[in-house]
């Protein structure tokens, strides 16, 4: 069921128009049906696949489909079109500080990723050069801490920690204060787990905000999220103002819709994309292959360019 | 929480707003359970079943239309036997595995003091050798819960922990030995190999134990769930899923895609990172969430 992909399902909704020739509203609509529910199945948000369907609907009725002599194909070509679009442009870059240190902070739900994606984002940075500095922000976790300083052993990136009876708030501050000494120009902050609903510790994240001024504050989403994807993107956008989004575990074999719905409401770039437990294995983000895999579709492409 | 409130105030809308059973509210029901994630096959099977029934029993009302569509759903949840962990007659052995971050360590000490509570020996097993500080977090919940943890270091083969462990159990007589793995996805055909010969371990050392293989799902994971509860479940004869995570916002309503494919039942729920917040999984409890209705 999860594998049977877009394609299948087209194939035969468009075998059936072959005979036609033209395509009629109703066609449209019974191909948009498909699509619908390959969007559904790969997780993306109701809200979001209603309102994406009606827009592209509303292209796919118009002149350039319905005259042309493969309409089938055409309207999966807008689909792709529009769906690529909807992801933004490849935007794997962090914003540097005219005067460093360049802080980041990373946020999400528990078990999201951000330990690992705060290590593979250090190593990151070494690459291109900078010297980052790992602050241990999460002082709930059982071992929270000693795993982001195993990390940074591997890496060879310098972690600081205050232990876990100080305030997030405060280490985050001290931390930086720590960078600008040992001269680190790049500071990654590492913070707790959190649910988006929990309303102390969401605000622990606005004062460490209000502290230490991010120049990024990147949400980091699991890509087997399912249809609450949303209700996260929502609420940590509107308590923090998110820059980006890093999407992990991209390594399995999920569609992952939630790129679609956390793209759609949060409006804001998915910078990266985790692609395993490895350090190394965070790549930059490609719209249009993300639109593919949604989809189910890399057969549906070829069926494009045959036609 | 205000987003639940949401959630049910829609629900008791979509139902205000129809007087009559029609095709229109059945859509909008099928709209409530596509939310919760409850998948699209599973969901046409549900409103299916609902439509014809309603039709058989004559119901036109749609209070009772409501009263229907939770019977169908408890019944899905309810063709699972038992709810219960299998491990009696003790001793018993406990092999907790799932795909990366869904809350096994953090079930296990949940679970350990959950038994300890009930006077039984309890021993853990450190079977992540893999991720950072995997053991050192298994062993807080070991300090915190007052159990023993039987390790190696990090690096080492993990059925080599899992065949000490169970000496040790022998040894110590005790009654409960649950077992950590390093998180995994199910697509990754080594790791998952790697899994088999702990469960071979398992069999072959301790055929005298109860056994329970609880693959730990999390409750704000889509559609790829039932992905991995058909593969564990291929891989290690998994017995029974831990739902973790249900106090967020998200509802988990792909455990009923899971239960109606593969029969796997529900065993325990995770509500909170604490080690009281774990509960015992009840269908007709699990419905009413669903529906906002608490
Ligand atoms: N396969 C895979 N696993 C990943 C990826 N990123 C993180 N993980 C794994 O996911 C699990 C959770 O990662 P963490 O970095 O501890 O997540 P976290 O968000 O810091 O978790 P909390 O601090 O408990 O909220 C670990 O087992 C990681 O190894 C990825 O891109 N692919
Ligand atoms: N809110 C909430 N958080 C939970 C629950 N269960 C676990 N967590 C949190 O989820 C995160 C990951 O939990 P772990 O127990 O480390 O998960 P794991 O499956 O062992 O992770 P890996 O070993 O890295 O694959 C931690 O921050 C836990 O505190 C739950 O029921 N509710
Ligand atoms: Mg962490
Ligand atoms: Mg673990």
């Amino acid at each position: 069921m999860v594998f049977e992909g877009l394609a299948d399902k087209l194939q035969g909704a468009l075998q059936k128009l072959k005979s036609k020739g033209k395509l009629t509203e109703n066609d449209v609509k019974e191909v948009m049906r498909e699509v619908k529910l390959a969007l559904l199945e790969a997780d993306v948000n109701f809200k979001v696949v209603k309102e994406f369907i009606d827009k592209v609907k509303d292209r796919a009725v118009g002149q350039e489909v319905m005259e042309s002599l493969t309409p089938g194909q055409q309207v999966v070509k807008i689909v792709h079109e529009e769906l690529t679009a909807l992801m933004g442009t490849t935007h794997s870059k962090i914003t540097f500080a005219s005067k460093p240190p360049t802080v980041i902070m990373l946020v999400g739900l528990q078990g999201a990723g951000k330990t690992t994606t705060g290590g593979k984002l250090g190593a990151y940075l070494k690459k291109l050069g900078k010297r980052p500095l790992l602050v241990a922000g999460d002082i709930y976790r059982p071992a929270a801490i000693k795993q982001l300083q195993v990390v940074g052993g591997q890496l060879d990136i310098p972690v600081f920690s205050l232990g876990d009876k100080v305030s997030p708030v405060q280490i985050a501050k001290e931390g930086i204060e720590h960078a600008g000494k040992h001269g680190n120009d790049v500071v990654i902050i590492d913070t707790a787990g959190r649910l988006h609903i929990d309303e102390n510790l969401m605000e622990e994240l606005e004062n460490i905000k209000k502290v230490v001024i991010p120049h990024e504050i990147l949400l980091v989403v699991d890509a087997m999220t399912g249809q609450d994807a949303v209700n996260v993107a929502e609420n940590f956008n509107n308590r923090l103002g998110i820059d980006g989004v890093i999407l992990t575990k991209m390594d399995g074999d999920t569609r992952g819709g939630a790129a679609l719905s956390v793209r759609s409401v949060a409006q804001k770039p998915i910078k990266f994309v985790g692609m395993g437990e490895k350090l190394s294995e965070l790549e930059p983000f490609h719209p249009d292959r993300m639109a593919s895999r949604i989809l189910g579709m890399g057969d549906v492409l070829s069926l494009i360019e045959k036609a | 929480t205000k987003t639940r409130q949401g959630i049910t105030a829609r629900v008791d809308q979509v139902l205000k707003s129809y007087k009559k059973v029609d095709e229109e509210l059945l859509e909008e029901i099928e709209e409530i359970l596509i939310t919760a994630d409850v998948g699209v096959n599973t969901t046409m099977e549900i409103i299916g079943k609902l439509r014809n029934q309603a039709k058989e029993r004559k119901i036109t009302e749609v209070e009772n239309l409501r009263g229907l569509l939770k019977e169908i759903l408890a019944d899905t949840l309810d063709l699972n036997k038992s709810h219960e962990l299998n491990i009696q007659p003790l001793p018993a052995i406990i092999l907790v595995v799932g795909v990366n971050g869904v809350g096994k360590t953090t079930s296990i000490g949940k679970i350990a003091h959950r038994m300890r509570s009930q006077g039984k020996k309890v021993l853990l097993a450190a079977g992540d050798t893999f991720r950072a500080a995997a053991i050192d977090q298994l062993e807080i919940w070991g300090n915190r819960v007052g159990v023993d943890v039987i390790k190696h270091q990090e690096g080492s083969d993990p059925a080599a922990v899992v065949f000490d462990a169970i000496q040790a159990a022998k040894a110590r007589k005790i009654d409960v030995l649950i077992c950590d793995t390093a998180g995994r996805l199910h697509n990754k055909t080594n790791l998952m190999n790697e899994l088999g010969k702990v469960r071979k371990v398992v069999e072959r050392e301790y055929g005298e134990a109860s056994k329970e293989i609880l693959l730990v799902l999390d409750a704000t994971t889509g559609q790829n769930a039932i992905q991995q509860a058909k593969i564990f479940k291929e891989a290690v004869d998994v017995s029974g899923i831990v739902l973790t995570k249900l106090d967020g916002t998200a509802k988990g309503g792909v455990v009923l895609g899971i239960s109606s494919e593969l029969d796997i039942p529900v065993k325990l729920i995770g509500v909170g990172e604490g080690m009281n917040d774990l509960q015992e999984f009840k269908p007709n409890d699990f419905v009413n969430a669903l529906f906002g209705d608490e």
